[in-house]
């Protein structure tokens, strides 16, 4: 049961809350237990089409060959859709506001780059007589050696997955290979630190499985627009990706979304939504096209695995003197959503940490699988696993309770954050608190005193200087290594970005693009 | 080409219209073919069922006890004289697949499905098959080595003795979704003993290989001893000898082999 | 391609329509009868989101051969309401908030209605049993069994 704890920052709200706390009915759950809430695929429009999509079975190969004779000939077969009927063939989400470049086809043309990729969609009477015409495309594949791993794909000599990003890595800004954060010096933090203690965590892609597969249906609509159904969570972007895909005014489309049966962020990718409405355009008639279960699995995207190394320096009396972080994100063979993942994971670290010198490196990394995307929590969530499952080993370590380290450590209202913002509104100390109290796990005194409005600031708040350049490594003497200190795996660094002469000024946004300061990086004005 | 249904008011010709014809799938309760037909294969052109009642019988009337190919599990969970069977019949699916699987599709569950099979297999059950010639009986190992030229032949029923007593049949699926789910290892045994003495050892693994089979080894250590630690111990570090288990979603072949003998010994001293 | 005539009780209406081979019943519910209530979730038997009555005990229309209806009751989500009055699982689902993108509801109350019909007072194993074959991938299953057991001891549970 939800129990409100109005005590803790009484005084900085008026307590006059309405909604939080009651059990507010949503909207829509009559239409749930009546099975009147619509899905995309509740409309039933007459002389609908069906949309099944041939995929690749090779992880990374080149298409020497596609024939699509027999299957156009094959019996309920409207429309046999290949990479050339798409307007624009080339696309990458978040070319809407204006970051990254169009990498991925809605049809492969000349290569695939992970298994299950779309090669050939064919509209047909019947699903049955879908099936049979893929069955009769005759694709001649030259199979090319795939990378499955972040760190295997950055090293030199590396099959290139995406002839974008012929490193392997997403580029920011058209010059960087990563995301950094500086803070202080880390190295030198290492060798005053009494501890140091560095761990790998790793991740597998996690599927999102929604109990409604990804689908969409477009038709052809009374005024020469077309009407979509989708599942997307994302439906204006939807509307504009397809706009940008299929090259015609965003008006041309009446999107209709609404109950979306789960997401999870696995339906913001605009998967199905291309391919319908161009297979209503080529045949003048409604078309599905609805992911079945294997699909969902093998070609929805998932949330992108991630590898991420910890390495911290810790002083006898808990306090965190310097953290170090290097993570590299699976983002499987194509951008969608990861680059801007990134991003957000850098943008989160150290976690709600004060610590003085803070160092990271987070990478977008292309590999030969699966393209992944956003999930719940997307670009934090794994990295708050590793961080706090560091934590937990970091306060064994030095042989202090678990919750009373991350209280020592917590950042205050008035500490400097490694992103040079004044720390405002905390309250992590309060919900250690808190857990510790539901779970009666006991706390000493000087703990349950603690609060995020005292001892913040002063010394806490300043900017550590930041050298430039990486410093060299200095081992100190009372560096102890413990139990937990597996043999330190060798991280590959990439070889430092060759520098390029700074690009021309990029052409202004085709969409009206905003600029959004998350991204770019901008004060908000 | 699309599909076409034929409906057969005798298994026999039911049996020979499966037999003439390469794009023929029989269908039972639909948990098979009805899920290859909706992920699309196109190998499957005509389905072809049978109304025959005698599928649908259960014959308890003797130590020997029969059961229609046709029969459901949830058949068999209302069946008091089939309580042996229960756990087995129970671990399969969530109720409407209870209501739909039938013990003839299940001989011809893949993994990691397939569970009351295994069942059957520690049973050394008797499979009735309708051939040409009329019907004939196979043993249910036979049956599943030859599994691949079977599917053009017609399941009539699976008959077996009942177990020595209640204590002698053990079963037990293990599934990394509870209560259901498919199967990482499913273990079933009749040992009866006699005399002190176990006779007649039989342990079918599930899972471990491409079809279910016997533990032979396990049962070699079994035989003529008693129930005791030693030979529970014994019993279990034989458990995977001669398997050929596969990497799957729900656990790699190495998990697999790791994980049969503890459970073995779990399923033979009784113990959760 | 020859079409095979399907008759059947709708939620107590006769209906018929005709059916191509090899098609499921789900298809048929949805397509050609305009029943949208049971959905598509996998085609496999996994997910349970396609889950009826049939002649009173739950199937799963997306793994039934739509002509294996013929001449039997199908019951769906579309009949659980009397008239403009909600079932007692309606109400409870709603009074307990047991559904939230609400997908697997139509099948989670046809698993229920089955159970409730045969068992008026299970216990919560039971009812976990009974909704075993359906997947929820929003609410962690709690708000639902609570629902169930709500429905079932808050009042008559046979419509």
């Amino acid at each position: 049961m939800l129990e409100l704890r109005k005590d803790i920052f009484a005084d900085e709200r008026d307590d006059n809350l309405k909604e939080i706390g009651k059990g507010t009915q949503r909207q829509d759950m009559l239409g749930h237990v009546t099975g009147t809430s619509t899905y995309f695929d509740d409309h039933k429009l007459q002389g609908m089409l069906h949309l099944k999509v041939l995929r690749s079975p090779h992880a990374h190969a080149r298409l020497r060959r596609i024939d699509t004779t027999e299957a156009e000939r094959a019996p309920g077969v409207r429309r046999v859709i290949r990479g050339a009927d798409v307007p624009v063939n080339l696309n990458t989400l978040l070319s809407l506001i204006n970051f990254g470049k169009d990498d991925e086809p809605s049809l492969a043309v000349d290569k695939v780059r992970y298994k299950g990729e779309p090669i050939v969609a064919v509209v047909a009477d019947s699903p049955r007589e879908a099936y049979e015409a893929i069955a009769k495309v005759r694709v001649d594949y030259e199979p090319l050696p795939a990378v499955f791993d972040v760190e295997e794909a950055l090293k030199s000599g590396a099959p290139v997955v995406n002839e974008t990003y012929p490193k392997n890595t997403f580029v920011y800004h058209d010059v960087y290979d990563h995301q950094k954060l500086r803070f202080g010096d880390v190295e030198r933090g290492f060798a005053e630190a009494d501890h140091v203690l560095e761990q790998r965590y790793q991740m597998s892609p996690i599927e999102h499985a929604p109990t409604e597969t990804n689908g969409s249906i477009a038709a052809p609509d009374t005024n020469g627009r077309y009407v979509v159904y989708t599942s997307t969570q994302a439906l204006f972007f939807s509307l504009d990706t397809c706009a940008k895909i299929l090259d015609v005014p965003s008006n041309t489309f009446h999107f209709v979304g609404g109950t979306v049966g789960g997401g999870f962020g696995g339906k913001v990718d605009t998967l199905t939504e291309p391919l319908a409405i161009l297979g209503a355009m080529l045949t003048g008639r409604p078309v599905r096209y609805q992911l079945g279960r294997e699909e969902e699995m093998q070609f929805g995207s998932p949330r992108g695995a991630e590898r991420i190394f910890v390495k911290d320096g810790v002083m006898r009396d808990g306090r965190i003197v310097a953290r170090k972080i290097c993570a590299y994100f699976d983002s499987g063979a194509y951008t969608r959503l990861s680059s801007y993942a990134v991003v957000k994971c850098a943008a989160h670290l150290p976690g709600p940490y004060t610590i003085p010198n803070v160092h990271g490196d987070i990478y977008c990394v292309f590999t030969n699988r699966t393209p992944a995307t956003a999930m719940r929590g997307f670009g934090v969530t794994a990295m708050d696993f590793a961080l706090e499952c560091q934590m937990d080993k970091l306060a064994h370590l030095v042989g202090i309770d678990p919750m009373e380290f991350r209280i020592l450590n917590a950042y205050r209202d008035g500490d400097m954050k490694a992103h040079r913002r004044e720390a405002k509104n905390t309250a992590l100390i309060e919900c250690v608190q808190v857990a510790a109290e539901k779970a009666k796990w006991p706390l000493r005194e000087e703990a349950k005193r603690a609060s995020s409005r005292k001892d913040g600031g002063g010394s806490r708040a300043a900017m550590s200087p930041t050298p430039q350049d990486p410093a060299p490594q200095r081992a100190a003497a009372s560096q102890q290594r413990t139990s937990y200190d597996r043999a330190p795996p060798v991280v590959t660094q990439p070889p430092p970005p060759t520098p390029t002469p700074p690009p021309p000024r990029p052409q202004a946004p085709s969409h009206g693009a905003a600029r959004f300061s998350s991204v770019f990086g901008t004060r908000r004005r | 080409m699309p599909v076409t249904v034929r409906t057969f008011a005798s298994t026999s010709e039911a049996a020979s219209a499966l037999s003439s014809d390469r794009g023929a799938r029989y269908l039972g309760g639909g948990t098979l073919v009805m899920r290859a037909l909706n992920e699309g294969d196109i190998s499957i052109s005509t389905v072809v069922r049978a109304t025959d009642q005698a599928l649908s019988r259960i014959d308890v009337s003797s130590s020997r006890i029969t059961i229609g190919a046709g029969v459901t599990f949830a058949k068999i969970l209302a069946e008091r004289d089939l309580a042996f069977l229960h756990a087995p019949a129970r671990s399969i699916g969530g109720p409407a697949v209870r209501n739909m699987g039938t013990v003839g599709g299940n001989l011809f569950a893949p993994n990691p499905y397939g569970d009351f099979t295994v069942a059957l297999l520690a049973l050394d059950a008797t499979v009735s098959v309708q051939g040409g010639l009329g019907a004939r009986d196979l043993p249910v190992e036979e049956f599943l080595q030859s599994r691949e030229r079977q599917s053009g032949a017609l399941v009539l029923a699976v008959s077996c003795q009942r177990p020595a007593s209640a204590d002698a049949f053990r079963y037990r699926k293990i599934a990394r979704i509870k209560p259901k789910g498919g199967s990482v290892i499913t273990l079933a045994a009749h040992l009866p003993v006699s005399g002190g003495r176990i006779t007649g050892a039989r342990i079918a693994l599930g899972s471990m290989a491409p079809m279910q089979i016997r533990a032979r080894a396990a049962e070699r250590v079994l035989e003529g001893r008693s129930f005791d630690d030693a030979s529970i111990n014994a019993a279990a570090a034989a458990a995977a000898e001669g398997v050929s288990p596969a990497d799957s979603a729900l656990g790699s072949a190495w998990y697999r082999r790791e994980i049969v003998g503890v459970h073995l010994r779990r399923l033979l001293s009784g113990l959760e | 391609m020859t079409k095979t005539p399907l008759q059947f009780r709708h939620n107590g209406r006769e209906v018929a329509v005709f059916v191509d081979g090899g098609v499921n019943l789900l298809v048929a519910l949805r397509e050609l009868i305009g029943d949208m209530t049971p959905k598509f979730g996998c085609g496999q038997g996994g997910c349970g989101a396609c889950s009826v009555l049939i002649d009173g005990e739950l199937h799963l229309s997306c793994l039934t051969l739509a002509e294996a209806a013929n001449g039997r009751s199908v019951e769906t989500l579309d009949g659980l309401k009397d008239g403009p009055n909600l079932h007692p699982l309606q109400r409870a689902f709603m009074e307990q908030f047991a559904a939230q993108c609400g997908y697997c509801t139509p099948g989670m109350l046809m698993a229920a209605k089955a159970l409730l019909d045969r068992n008026p007072s299970p216990t919560r194993a039971e009812v976990v049993e009974a909704i075993s074959g359906n997947i929820c991938r929003c609410t962690g299953y709690e708000p639902i069994v609570n629902a169930v057991l709500a429905a079932a001891s808050g009042g008559r549970a046979r419509a």
